[in-house]
């Protein structure tokens, strides 16, 4: 089974994040830049099921130059090789954009399977999969926190807040997953060496055959106008309790809309 | 990048890229396959795996100590658990030669990732960083059949290993070891003895425990000269895996007042509990030749050595961090010029006095930061420099370092950790914060591997007269080379205050020789050894602000404010004692031990 595993380089969520306040895309050249969490996810999913299916797993990372250290991981966690689309026009596209750009750079593979986190956690639209099962015509088994592969029949568990959707579907198809599907692994120092050895494949759009003028900031459906950081904390509310603490607390939490 | 109490990932980023330049290392053979990315990859590894499975089981394996059940070592579970994540990702084989698994790394970079599993949990890491020490001395000195025994598994982290030679009676001095090696027919020997402090002596966390023992073989010369090394396994090896029981028994287990996570053991050899081939003994292997032991375990004196001062330095370093924090949060008190009772309190990192123990503390774990890993490419140096002249002056100023490299963080990390409970006031006292229990860990580090009395005696009886004090005379010309790169900076008075200290030590050192009586050149050992670490850690500040350079931002302010620091409040202490040393002072010779 060969799977593509998409993996999106972003500004690290633990650290302070910004917007570039010339043209209002994230700031990614000045961040702390690591593989989208929930990406490795996906992953670990595709290794496991590489382990017990066969095939390859092919990392595909549509981001700038520096995105490289992303892909360098993904393949020292055990991917097999990697797709690096990597292009000035594509800076500040949106993600409707982006998905013509995964697209194309998919219909250059051969794949059973398409595995991606459920979202990402700088742009946080989760509609990535979903755009790439419109666009190439496959299944979307979405929010998976478990995969199981028979033969080429696909079953997702797709969770839900009171419990699990059971999925089925033949490949191929693309299958995006939560946190809540595995345990990702490390990479190993044998991996480390290893990924320095592994194809790369830089592509740009013209390999791709998709047009320039068709991506980027100037024709994205959607653009950041304006931004703001989050007001500082303020000082909080003290309650003191004169004998009704436990009403004032309740009353508290009920004006905040927390019960 | 992510900010850690563990560890400062930008300061390893500093010292190892902007100041050791150490991608550099990469141009040798050795180091060929390795580029940046590998390099941070290690790191970036070592650090989540530290900050994920080693850091949050560190104060219960304090509050659980080992004890014995039914014969066997129960320890925390989680100390197996990330033994087992650390074994597998392959961190244990990170210096070894490819052939061996292992990945060739420069021991610069392994020893900025061993830092993070020193700072974040240093019982836990001990049982691998002991058996990384075990198999290294056995790919030094062992036959090709014991490297294939014994250090492929242990490089596969399926088996551990210890180091075993000090006795109830013979701690400092090895000369008075007693445990003996008798030699057998078919070339084996049998052990009996008894050994003290054996750390990760006994446990289950892995098959098999590989103790390198130190021991005499009847009939040998007396003293040092008479000590051979073995390997002993607990359980003698068959095919690819265990077979019998040897004849190695714990005893019993020490209660320390850290380092709580591992395991510290008293083992007997030879009482004849099991009996491997029939009868009593335990069996071991000569490791290179007989009455060669205490020389072949020395050889890799200086890397575990080294090794050591940076675990110190990683749990000052963490202690630091720690406070730094506490006091960016802790609000108590007003500036002395603020007379409005009703203004808020600010936070004590306002305080010029707090500012005095962060500073002070910064400068110590970042001072001694720069010595272990300056002192761990000094290794590199020595076995892959160009030309043998360049491996030459390595050991040389290695040799003449290491008890530096050993002591000084044992004794200034100890007191950042102090300075951090300090910080944090009361809260620094009571178990709710980890600062004390930084400091209790890191309270052994004067102690084990040579305490800092034998360092000192090492440094002034032994090294900087070695060669005709060729090694104290190189470490002169290579402080030199620094200082006068300082020349027209806005350094060049730290570096005249280096030079004068540098000069001042000459000086000192030719008179207390001169005097004839090691008696008298030596009661002050340690003094000296104080010191002398201070002009070199003065000296490594100088490079850091050089290596700097006129950069902007808070990192690069930090560095010049520590720098500053170390000239003004600490170099200075190094007067009194070298003026001391100069009068070859008697009061510690002639003190009557009845008078004490
Ligand atoms: C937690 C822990 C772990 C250890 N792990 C190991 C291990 O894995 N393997 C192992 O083999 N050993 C281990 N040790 C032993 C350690 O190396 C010794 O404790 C150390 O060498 C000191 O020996 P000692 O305890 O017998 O003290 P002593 O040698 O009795 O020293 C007591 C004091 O006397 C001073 N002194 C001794 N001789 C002289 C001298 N000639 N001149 C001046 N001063 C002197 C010392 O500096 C010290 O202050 C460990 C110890 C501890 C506490
Ligand atoms: C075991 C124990 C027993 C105790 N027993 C008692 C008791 O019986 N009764 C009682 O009342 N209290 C008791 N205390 C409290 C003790 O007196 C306080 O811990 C101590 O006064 C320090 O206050 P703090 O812990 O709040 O630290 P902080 O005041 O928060 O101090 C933290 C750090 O900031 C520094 N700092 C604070 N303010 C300034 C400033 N203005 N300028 C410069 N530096 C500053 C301090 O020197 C310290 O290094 C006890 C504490 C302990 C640990």
């Amino acid at each position: 089974m060969n799977i593509v595993v998409l993996v999106k380089q972003v500004p690290d969520s633990g650290t302070e994040r910004q917007l570039d306040s010339s043209d209002n895309t994230v700031a990614r050249a000045s961040a702390d830049n690591v593989i989208n969490e929930m990406d490795e996810y996906a992953i670990e999913e595709a290794l496991t099921v590489k382990e017990s299916q066969g095939g390859e797993v092919t990392v595909l990372t549509v981001g700038p130059d520096g995105a490289t250290d992303a892909i360098r991981k993904a393949l020292s966690m055990g991917a097999d090789k990697a797709v690096h689309v990597s292009d000035e026009a594509i800076h500040g596209s949106c993600a409707v954009q982006t998905s013509a750009v995964i697209a194309a750079a998919l219909s250059q593979l051969e794949y059973d399977l398409v595995i991606c986190g459920a979202e990402s956690t700088d742009g946080r639209v989760s509609v990535m999969p979903a755009l790439l099962s419109e666009r190439l015509g496959i299944p979307h088994l979405s929010g998976a926190r478990k995969l199981t592969v028979d033969g080429s029949t696909l079953k997702v568990e797709r969770q839900t807040d009171g419990g699990f959707w059971a999925l089925e579907a033949q490949t191929p198809a693309i299958v995006s997953t939560w946190d809540t599907i595995n345990e990702p692994r490390y990479p190993s120092f044998k991996g480390i060496m290893a990924a320095k050895k592994k194809p790369v494949e830089t592509k740009s759009l013209a390999d791709l055959g998709v047009d320039a003028g068709t991506v980027g900031l100037a024709t994205a459906t959607s653009q950041v106008l304006d931004f703001a950081g989050r007001p500082p904390k303020g000082e909080g509310v003290k309650v003191t309790d004169e004998g009704d603490g436990a009403e004032k607390l309740v009353g508290f939490l009920a004006s905040q809309k927390l019960v | 990048m992510r900010a850690s109490l563990v560890m400062s990932r930008r300061d390893l980023d500093f010292l190892l890229h902007e100041w050791l330049q150490v991608e550099q290392l990469t141009k040798r053979e050795r180091f060929a396959a390795h580029d940046r990315g590998t390099f941070d990859a290690v790191i970036d590894l070592a650090a989540e795996i530290a900050v994920e499975h080693f850091a949050p089981h560190n104060r219960a394996a304090d509050e659980h100590e080992p004890h014995v059940v039914d014969g066997k070592v129960v320890l925390v579970p989680e100390v197996a658990a990330a033994l087992k994540v650390f074994g597998e990702a392959g961190l244990t084989a990170g210096t070894l030669p490819e052939e061996l698994g292992g990945l060739q790394l420069p021991q610069v970079v392994s020893k900025a990732a061993t830092v993070w599993f020193q700072a974040a949990n240093v019982g836990s890491s001990a049982y691998p960083f002991l058996t990384m020490a075990n198999a290294h001395l056995l790919l030094a000195h062992g036959s090709q059949e014991q490297i294939d025994t014994y250090v492929r598994p242990m490089a596969e982290g399926r088996w551990f290993g210890t180091m075993a030679l000090s006795e109830p009676q013979a701690g400092s001095s090895l000369a008075d070891i007693t445990t003996r090696a008798e030699r057998q027919e078919d070339g084996s020997y049998r052990l009996t003895g008894t050994k003290m402090w054996i750390s990760g002596g006994d446990h289950e966390l892995s098959e098999n425990i590989v103790h390198l023992v130190l021991a005499k073989v009847p009939g040998g010369p007396a003293g040092v000269k008479g000590i051979s090394l073995f390997v002993v396994p607990k359980f003698l090896p068959e095919g690819d895996g265990i077979g019998e029981r040897n004849d190695v028994v714990l005893a019993g287990l020490n209660h320390k007042m850290g380092y709580r996570g591992t395991t510290n053991t008293l083992l007997n050899f030879g009482e004849g509990v099991h009996r491997p081939g029939g009868r009593p003994g335990a069996v071991g292997w000569l490791v290179g030749e007989e009455n060669r032991g205490l020389a072949a375990m020395f050889h890799m004196m200086n890397e575990a050595r080294v090794g050591v001062g940076l675990g110190a330095t990683a749990l000052g370093y963490t202690g630091y961090l720690h406070a730094l924090d506490y006091a960016r949060t802790r609000t108590q008190g007003r500036p002395p010029a603020g007379k409005d009772p009703l203004a808020p309190p600010v936070p004590i990192v306002e305080h010029s006095d707090v500012k005095r123990m962060l500073l002070a503390a910064k400068s110590y774990v970042e001072g001694g930061l720069a010595l272990g890993l300056y002192c761990a490419k000094l290794v590199d140096e020595e076995q892959t420099a160009e030309t043998p002249e360049e491996r030459t002056a390595a050991h040389t100023l290695l040799e003449v370092l290491t008890p530096i490299a050993k002591s000084w963080p044992s004794q200034w990390g100890l007191v950042a950790d102090d300075l951090a409970i300090q910080v944090h006031g009361g809260y620094g006292y009571t178990r709710d914060f980890p600062v004390e229990q930084f400091y209790r860990d890191n309270r052994l580090n004067p102690i084990h591997e040579g305490t800092a009395g034998i360092q000192g005696l090492d440094l002034l009886g032994r090294k900087v007269v070695a060669g005709g004090g060729e090694g104290l005379r190189l470490l002169a010309t290579t402080i030199g080379a620094t200082t006068a790169r300082a020349a027209g900076t806005e350094w060049a008075d730290l570096a005249a205050d280096v030079d004068a200290a540098v000069a001042r030590v000459g000086e000192v050192t030719a008179t207390l020789w001169g005097a004839g009586d090691p008696d008298v050149a030596l009661a002050n050992a340690t003094v000296y050894l104080e010191a002398v670490g201070h002009v070199v850690v003065a000296w490594l500040w100088l490079e850091q602000v050089l290596a700097a350079g006129d950069a902007d931002g808070d990192f690069y302010a930090g560095k010049r404010a520590a720098a500053r620091y170390f000239q003004r409040y600490e170099l200075p202490r190094t007067g009194p004692q070298l003026d001391l040393l100069a009068s070859l002072d008697r009061t510690t010779l002639d003190a009557d031990p009845g008078w004490l």
